[in-house]
């Protein structure tokens, strides 16, 4: 049996009932739970992380009071901005004030629809998955400029041009990224990219394509932080310029939604990283590089490794790309906004489009890593 | 939505800008993270661009020196502590100079000795304050504390020294207010370690950082010509390349028999600003040094009094603080209090050529002004 | 012509900056991975172990010998030295007709604790305290009366 095309939940109730929507509603309401849960799950678990990593660089020691080291803090909080009154403020646009909050979480809540999480382990598989990232990937944008149109606050108004102009340009990175990601393993489908992986590390293909991989891995990964708007590239939000950008408006539930997207598209992000150039769900694996007195110790580490399932070498892979994200947003300082666009335009752009080329040159001549 | 009309702001003219766009005004201020206090920037903006900024002050006035003429001498000189409170024995000292001057009480060399050296430390947890502050301000959160970790050391010497970590009260007319204690020179030895350890740091993660350097380099450009004329002094003239320092240009205290030199930079943009404060801080270091090595036994206050009745007459006594030359001018009529005592702060000249500095500069720069200037709202209000 | 200079700059910049970017990450990265170098008090838990200076200046206080006595002459020296009229010193008189001290008031509330009294005082009868938990959640409370008796004992 091929697994990776299994619906194996759809199967089942489709023996047992007479209609098939039945198969679809009940596929449909355990995917949105599944990706509520892997999206909405970790956050507190993340946020927590992220005070965590933020006081140790800092030689602080961060949350420390509610439950074992600070564990329960970020529940807390929650509660807490739950029950806070949700202001409106005089004004603003009562419709899209409210409607702002959600679109990143619907931008981030569809990409990780498409992930895959293990070798069966996906919620949906188009044939066109990368395009669809792409696609989905800028609604999060549409709610940012409504929260700053909206709010009737000229910071926030600052903010949202500004995140509008950020996300856009480096919109036309990150999906060159993809792209060459996608002339390396030939294929725009999820499932496939990481499949085109399999073996040990220097399968990945941040290694496979030689230096191409890794510097394709970098302005991934500065592409990606302007796109999630964080630190060092929180133009958006910049507290110290613009006090809280386009959310300086929100509170309550509304500016948990706004916390919440952020820490979903990280994870989304993250995910949508490894799967391009960390192979995923793949598990690691030594290289043996051939050398046949330590060929038996690295199949036999390797299967070990091997043992763990999909889903936790794609969980670590996470954590270790969001930790990452991290150390950047509490080392760096914030360039100004006009010089992040001329690194976008200037800098990364042609050296995305020269990466394109030089992939397809390195295709042609048969100069990837076998 | 109805766009209501509202008067401009006083001192402001509205020019329609092209292609249909509109200038708007921003409050930066009273209350806003970067403004470091209760400072508002009245910003006239086209985009993100400046195209005029307005300081508008008095949020925390206090009437500190209204206060000062219903209290003695001695009494005054704990006020001046709220004033600048990162430079509180600079303040401290000047008041306790003019007082000196006028009664004619001479400072036994230990404490003058004490003085400096606590100056000098008290200059280094400034500065590390405004290295903090630059890469916070700059979005370098981490840069922030680390600044404030040091700092914290100097603030726990001090807290042993006099009792409290801020508001120290620690100077008084014709000495200090007790002897250092025995761990004081051993303490202060290890801060110098620590403090070159921490300016090591400060050099990978700021100084080298290109971020910082683009975003420093060549914004708030203070002439040489506009420094003087707006009467800025400290870092910020010096900046500007005016080797301007009441330490070696006026002596007090026992200034003249060390050897440091007065660092200066041509430039006088935001990373000149920044830079300056590096330097100043290891001449502190050779001046604590020297200290450390000279500082002689004996009393450490002359005979100390209740309360001093000044000859009347004017008297002024500046000192060279942290963020420039803190001014002390009191006229004195008879009897233990002043008739009027003025303070000269730093802070308030150096905020002076703001509009002219971030003009033409976009909103993130007015940030890197503010904070390369390194003011401090409660010395500009008093 | 300029092409080369401009590309030259281009990864002198490229390389340059990713390097003083690597070496600010050095620091960070530092202090993440040596948790010794965390300077952070957990106050209330340390309350136990927490030493603060003798000299600290924290709150006057009026130290009493073994039989409770206390050195205050009722001179109302402090009551002049204090800058905000913090101390009051409130006299009375003995069976013998002589001045004594009867209350020693102190308004903590009005204290900016700058130790002038305790400078002024001739005969060592006030100290500066290392006691500083003086929040209260109601506004009495804060006019403490520092003599145990009346009199110098």
């Amino acid at each position: 049996m091929d697994l990776s095309t299994t619906n194996f939940i759809g199967d089942l109730v489709r023996e047992y009932s007479p209609y098939s929507w039945v198969a679809s509603i009940v596929n449909g309401v355990i995917a949105i739970v599944a990706i509520m849960a892997v999206g909405v799950g970790p956050s507190p678990m993340l946020i927590w992380w992220e005070r965590k990593v933020a006081a140790f660089t800092q030689a602080r020691l961060g949350p420390m009071r509610v439950g074992p080291w600070g564990l329960l803090q970020t529940v807390c909080d929650v509660i807490k901005l739950l029950f806070k009154e949700l202001i409106t403020p005089h004004g603003a646009d009562k419709l899209l004030f409210f409607l702002a909050p959600a679109l990143p979480l619907t931008g981030s809540f569809l990409v990780l629809a498409v992930i895959p999480w293990d070798h069966n382990l996906q919620v949906a598989n188009p044939g066109m998955g990368v395009p669809f990232i792409i696609a989905v990937s800028s609604l999060g944008i549409l709610g940012t400029l409504l929260a700053g149109w909206s709010s009737n606050n000229k910071f926030s108004l600052l903010g949202a041009l500004r995140c509008g102009a950020q996300m856009i340009s480096y919109e036309v990175s990150l999906s060159l990224i993809m792209l060459f990601v996608v002339l390396m393993s030939g294929s725009a489908d999820v499932r496939e990219i990481v499949l085109s992986q399999q073996g040990n590390v220097t399968d990945w293909w941040i290694i496979k394509a030689p230096f191409l991989g890794i510097a394709a891995f970098v302005m991934y990964m500065i592409s990606a932080t302007a796109e999630l708007n964080r630190g060092p590239f929180d133009m958006s939000e910049a507290e110290q310029e613009l006090t809280a950008g386009f959310h300086t408006e929100y509170s309550s539930t509304a500016f948990a939604m706004f916390f919440l997207a952020e820490y979903i598209n990280m994870v989304a992000t993250s995910a949508l990283a490894s799967v391009f150039f960390l192979g995923g769900f793949l598990p690691f694996a030594f290289p043996d590089f051939g050398f046949a007195p330590i060929v038996g110790v690295v199949a036999s580490i390797n299967g070990a490794l091997a043992i763990l399932p999909g889903f936790f070498w794609m969980a670590g892979k996470i954590l270790f790309l969001i930790t990452l994200f991290m150390f950047f947003r509490w080392t760096y300082p914030r360039p100004r906004v006009d010089q992040l666009m001329s690194l976008e335009w200037k800098f990364l752009l042609p050296a995305n489009l020269i990466l394109l080329g030089l992939g397809a040159v390195f295709i042609a001549f048969g100069l990837i890593l076998p | 939505m109805e766009m209501v009309k509202r008067p401009l702001p006083a001192g402001f003219q509205k020019v329609s800008g092209d292609d249909n766009t509109e200038e708007y005004f921003i409050n930066m201020g009273p209350q806003h993270p970067a403004t470091h206090g209760v400072l508002r920037l009245v910003l006239r903006l086209d985009g993100e661009t400046v195209r005029e900024c307005v300081p508008h002050l008095g949020y925390i006035h206090r009437g500190i020196e209204k206060q000062a003429e219903s209290e003695t001498y001695l009494q005054y000189v704990h006020l001046t502590d709220r004033m600048d409170y990162l430079t509180s024995h600079m303040n401290n000292h000047s008041v306790c100079m003019a007082i000196e001057k006028a009664v004619g009480i001479g400072v036994p060399d230990r404490a003058e000795y004490i003085r400096v050296m606590v100056l000098e430390l008290n200059r280094i947890s400034s500065h590390l304050m405004m290295f903090g502050c630059f890469g916070g301000d700059l979005g370098a959160q981490t840069a922030l504390l680390y600044g404030f970790k040091e700092r914290e050391v100097i603030t726990d010497i001090f807290d042993e020294l006099c009792g409290a970590r801020l508001t120290m009260n620690y100077f008084r007319p014709g000495g200090v207010a007790n002897d250092i204690p025995d761990t004081f020179i051993a303490r202060v030895k290890k801060v110098i370690v620590d403090v070159e350890r921490t300016l090591e740091e400060f050099d990978r993660l700021i100084t080298g950082n290109v971020i910082i350097q683009e975003r420093s380099r060549g914004i708030g450009i203070l002439t040489r010509e506009d420094a003087i004329a707006y009467g800025c002094t400290g870092c910020v003239l010096r900046a500007s390349g005016v080797p301007y320092d009441l330490r070696k240009d006026d002596p007090y205290s026992i200034y003249d028999r060390l050897d440091f030199d007065v660092p200066t930079k041509q430039n006088g943009d935001s990373f000149d600003r920044y830079v300056i404060h590096i330097d100043e801080i290891r001449q502190s270091i050779r001046i604590l040094q020297q200290c450390i090595e000279q500082i002689p036994e004996g009393p450490y206050r002359s005979k100390e009094k209740p309360s001093y009745r000044l000859p009347a007459g004017s008297y002024y006594a500046a000192t060279e603080t942290a963020k420039g030359i803190f001014g002390t001018y009191v006229v004195a009529e008879k009897g233990d209090k002043p008739w009027r005592i003025h303070s000269r702060s730093p802070n308030f000249a150096n905020l002076s050529p703001i509009g002219k500095m971030v003009k033409g500069h976009m909103i993130a720069d007015v940030v890197t002004v503010i904070t390369t200037l390194d003011i401090l709202i409660p010395d500009i209000d008093r | 012509m300029a092409a080369p200079v401009i590309l030259d700059t281009y990864f002198k910049r490229t390389v340059l900056g990713a390097l003083g970017l690597l070496k600010g990450m050095s620091v960070t990265l530092g202090y993440f991975f040596r948790p010794s170098r965390i300077l952070t008090e957990q106050y209330p838990e340390n309350r136990k172990t927490l030493k603060l200076h003798p000299a600290f200046r924290g709150e006057v206080i009026m130290p009493h010998d073994e039989n409770g006595d206390h050195k205050c002459t009722g001179c109302t020296l402090c009551e002049k030295a204090c800058p905000n009229a913090t101390i009051s010193v409130l006299n009375t008189k003995n069976i013998a007709g002589k001045k004594v001290l009867g209350k020693y008031i102190y308004r903590i509330d009005q204290c900016t604790l700058c130790g002038l009294c305790i400078e002024a005082c001739p005969f060592d009868a006030i100290h500066m305290g290392n006691g500083f938990e003086h929040a209260r959640t109601q506004r009495d409370g804060f006019d403490l009366i520092l003599n145990k008796k009346e009199g110098r004992g």
